[in-house]
């Protein structure tokens, strides 16, 4: 993990240095600068230093906290980026919730009737999530459920009616905080869309991958044998095969998590949600490249992490790793 | 009255080449207390026939039978549900791989006792004394601090006695092991066969042995039941056969023992068991049989007195099979 | 043995038979590959079977609905968008953009993947540790992220698009091929063939490489439907291909804004998109289950 995490402050410190151009005139943009002024900003930011100094000054900042400015808030990047986070996670959240709650069990029904059409149906209908453009099927759904039937809000987190406090930063959380009456049924209905279109590839990945790790498992001796003993199909099924079944599909939810934020940069551009995705396409279109910079390596860092606590969850549920650790 | 009686049995498999007849019409009678043996090569449906009576195929096979009855029940025409109240509880099977056969992501304590509170209701907790009892019974030493470990911290014999005791916790009238030691080591091999019969004599049990082992069959067995490819081609009494078999199979299977081999060489059979695409047209034996004649891969073989063959062999009569010797090792 | 050759032609031909045995027992991925062949028939005829130039523009014919909506005429049968272009004959023209993206970032990746997933498994030691860190890093942060930085660096347009989408699918490619020398690299005819004398190239390219190629090629097709998805979401972006080039994706955008007046605009390159990928996740399906033997079996 280390050394990825090095490997992305290259990338991001390289990022500002391989744009054509020098730094401080693209920075500038169309507006241009005088040479003097032009020498004094590249000072200021240390461009004129060699490269390996450069670096190192930015892995120092890094550490103590410091990611750069951005140029159009002028505002710390860290600072901006926290503030965002909540929002992305509680959508990322919701809709990896989502994803679970209808593709585990619609995995595990293909499996249990393999060969019939019902498996064939939610093998079809999953393929076909898995192969959608979801900033198309974000649009649909907005055309559908927002324009035409008024279901759905058609973009933010909450509606300017309600004045909730920022605690959290969690919507959810905030709201029900707040003493804003209907604030939280508000704030769920304007979750709903994001988290369907989010969670749509997540899902269809779950599905099959929970029914292909229940045939997997099903077909296992430990599994014959819970048949052998007795069991109603729910137990042998329910406790004894899913629970082996969902050691290979965590780590799928683990894999979900890059992909997520990818499809969180359309999701949250749709929707107009105030989260880390819209935030960094909003810098990549400004020329915000500070904000770009240490913006790509808080992402990076966050699924590093996640993906910590997956691999963690993954030692939880799978006896066998938890054994190996205790003993050595 | 028979403990378990099966008249006819087949299975077939679905596969994507076509059906494959895995057991064709055996015929079996269990008495109270009994141990019977199975032999027969690998692919021979020895163990298939047996994973039908439990229910324990995969979606693919088509069981039929004229009869089956268990204990005076028809276990043919029950639905899954009463079928489940007898197996694990009355008839209860053993496997030969005992690594896989315990679940990995559950302890020991947690799959014996589940099987109790399955048939006899209750908390899981309140059988955990009779599953250190059951432990003991099975020789697992340290009984107590074994139950909270998991499979993998087991050795392959362990495995195979704890999944014994899983399986003789609600006192079966009927253990089925398949293979039981195959997977073993030599020594445990013993170990665990001296524990089944232990366990069948005190419990009062009857007992089928699933195996190809002659020798097994020679130290363990009353009777003994010799299934050629699905079908079932001897069923003697052990002594009986080994003093004189009548089916050129059953001979050929006790001249492969080590112990009857002349000089440095076995007499392993040549060939392999047919397949799905292989089947001999007469006789399923004759391609590999020492006394095949020109009507036996011709006409299918004939069952008299419970032996399938054209030209049943009579060592009393003294003929000197002409072996085919393989060189050891 | 003087048959060698004509045995081993012989045995291609059946191990062809076999493959196309098992991959046309799945009458969806049949389904898939004739949709699929559709397709690239389109996108090579696309001048002669499109009604009109992609960019042609019938100013009095704006915003007018599909031929079975009331109100649309035969000779726009999916409508036009806000200049008056047919969207039919874009969509068509898109088909081209869509198909010549999927192939390139595929080209690229994966040879780029396999050539160095081949020298980090075959060489180990600094040269497989460096490749793989690299490759690491690479995939720490989310392929369209990454795709969108370099196409920052780049500059927008779809060559870079391509190229931004080949590099972030690269490690995907060289992981496996690694994964795949290495379990290669200890069999006895690697071995064989390293005493005869061979090379390390020969080694690399004609000893292992044709063993691991199976899976590449499943990971190969289902690259090739994610770039389509990957270059219509950044041409969405405005990273990609620019407007008025017809690209599905950029054709999403342009008329983003017309999704209440004039829904069909919007509606129908999102099909076009979905049905292409939707096909050759199909085909890729059935591939694997052809190819890998462990699934062969049940």
């Amino acid at each position: 993990m280390v050394p990825v995490f090095f490997g992305v402050t290259l990338v991001a410190f390289g990022f500002i240095r391989v744009l054509p151009g020098d730094p401080v005139e693209v920075l500038a943009g169309e507006r241009g600068v005088s040479p003097e002024r032009h020498a004094e900003l590249l000072a200021q930011l240390g461009f004129d230093k060699p490269l390996w100094q450069q670096y190192f000054s930015y892995i120092g900042d890094i550490f103590q906290g410091d990611l750069g400015t951005s140029l159009i808030t002028n505002r710390p990047v860290v600072e901006e980026f926290f503030e965002l986070f909540p929002a992305t996670a509680e959508l990322g959240l919701c809709a990896i919730l989502f994803a679970l709650i209808i593709g585990i069990p619609a995995g595990i029904i293909a499996a249990i009737k393999r060969g019939t059409w019902i498996d064939q149906g939610i093998m079809s209908i999953s393929l076909t999530g898995y192969s959608m453009p979801i900033f198309w099927w974000g649009l649909l759904l907005i055309m559908l459920f927002s324009n035409t039937l008024n279901l759905t809000p058609v973009s933010g987190r909450l509606s300017f009616l309600f004045d909730v406090p920022p605690v959290t930063g969690f919507m959810l959380i905030d709201t029900l905080l707040s003493d804003e009456k209907g604030s939280f049924l508000n704030a769920l209905h304007h979750l709903v869309l994001p988290s369907i279109v989010l969670g749509t590839i997540p899902l269809a990945v779950i599905a099959r991958q929970t029914r292909s790790a229940m045939l997997e498992v099903l077909s296992e001796d430990y599994v014959r044998t819970a048949r052998a003993k007795g069991l109603s199909t729910y137990r042998v099924v329910a406790i004894h095969a899913l629970r082996n079944a969902m050691i290979t599909v965590v780590t799928v939810i683990g894999l979900q998590v890059s992909l997520l934020l990818a499809g969180a940069i359309l999701t949250e551009t749709i929707f107009g949600w105030p989260g880390i995705g819209k935030w960094i396409i909003f810098s990549v279109f400004s020329r915000d490249y500070f904000a770009v910079q240490g913006g790509l390596l808080l992402i990076a860092t966050s699924i590093m992490i996640v993906n910590l606590i997956v691999d963690l969850l993954y030692g939880f549920i799978n006896p066998r790793i938890l054994h190996q650790k205790s003993k050595s | 009255m028979a403990l378990l009686e099966i008249v006819n049995l087949t299975v077939d498999f679905a596969t994507a080449t076509g059906s494959l007849r895995a057991v064709d019409g055996i015929n079996l009678t269990i008495n109270e207390g009994e141990i019977v043996a199975i032999v027969g090569e690998s692919g021979s449906g020895k163990s298939v026939g047996m994973l039908a009576l439990m229910g324990l195929l995969p979606w693919t096979s088509t069981v039929t039978a004229d009869r089956i009855s268990f204990d005076g029940q028809d276990l043919l025409n029950m639905t899954e549900k009463q079928r489940r109240k007898i197996i694990g509880k009355d008839i209860s099977m053993i496997f030969q791989e005992p690594m896989t056969s315990l679940n990995p992501c559950f302890t020991v304590g947690y799959q014996i006792t589940e099987v109790l509170c399955q048939h006899f209701g209750g908390k899981r907790k309140s059988y955990n004394k009779k599953a250190i009892e059951l432990l003991n019974q099975v020789g697992i030493p340290a009984a107590e601090s074994r139950l909270n470990s998991f499979p993998h911290q087991l050795s392959g014999g362990m495995c195979q006695r704890v999944m014994i005791a899983m399986m003789i916790a609600c006192k079966p009238k009927l253990l089925i092991a398949d293979e039981p030691t195959t997977a073993l080591d030599v020594t445990i091999q013993a170990q665990i066969l001296e524990l089944l019969i232990e366990l069948q004599q005190s419990h009062g049990m009857a007992l089928v042995l699933i195996t190809h082992d002659m020798a097994v069959v020679a130290e363990t067995a009353e009777r003994v039941i010799v299934l050629y490819a699905g079908q079932q081609v001897e069923q003697r009494k052990v002594k009986e056969l080994f003093d004189n078999p009548k089916h050129p199979y059953s001979e050929a299977l006790l001249n492969a023992l080590p112990e009857r081999a002349q000089d440095k060489l076995l007499n392993a059979i040549p060939g392999v068991v047919p397949g799905q695409m292989d089947r001999p047209k007469g006789c399923l034996f004759s391609p590999r049989c020492n006394y095949a004649q020109e009507l036996c891969s011709e006409e299918k073989a004939p069952l008299k007195d419970g032996i399938l063959c054209h030209f049943p062999l009579d060592l009393s009569k003294s003929r000197k099979p002409k072996a085919i010797n393989v060189e050891t090792g | 043995m003087s048959t060698t050759s004509n045995a081993s032609t012989s045995i291609r031909v059946q191990q062809w038979q076999e493959f196309w045995f098992y991959f046309s027992a799945s009458k969806t991925a049949v389904a898939g590959l004739i949709f699929l062949i559709l397709v690239i028939l389109m996108a090579l005829f696309a001048d002669v079977i499109s009604p009109h130039g992609p960019a042609e523009q019938y100013r009095e014919f704006a915003k007018l609905p599909p031929a079975w909506v009331e109100g649309g005429q035969l000779q726009f049968f999916l409508g036009t968008d806000y200049a008056g272009r047919d969207m039919l004959s874009r969509i068509i023209h898109g088909s081209r953009l869509s198909l010549l993206a999927g192939c390139v970032v595929v080209v690229l990746s994966m040879s780029i993947g396999v050539l160095l997933g081949l020298i980090a498994g075959y060489r180990g030691g600094w040269v497989e540790t460096l490749i793989m860190r690299v490759m690491d890093t690479i995939m720490a942060v989310p392929g369209l992220l990454l795709a969108l930085v370099l196409v920052a660096i780049l500059g927008p347009g779809l060559l870079n698009a391509m190229v931004a989408i080949a590099i972030t699918y690269t490690p995907s490619f060289v992981r496996l091929t690694r994964a795949s020398t290495l379990s290669e690299l200890n069999r006895d005819y690697v071995t064989a063939s390293k005493v005869a004398g061979a090379g390390p190239a020969r080694l690399m390219f004609i000893s292992i490489l044709p063993n691991c190629m199976a899976p590449i090629i499943v990971q190969g097709t289902l690259s090739f439907s994610t770039a389509i998805l990957d270059t219509a979401a950044l041409g969405f972006l405005g990273m990609g291909a620019q407007a008025p080039i017809p690209e599905w994706g950029t054709l999403i955008a342009e008329n983003r804004d017309l999704i209440m007046s004039a829904p069909w605009t919007v509606t129908f390159p999102g099909i076009a998109i979905l049905l292409a990928v939707l096909a050759i996740n199909l085909v890729g399906d059935g591939l694997r289950d052809a190819l890998d033997p462990k699934l062969k079996r049940s």
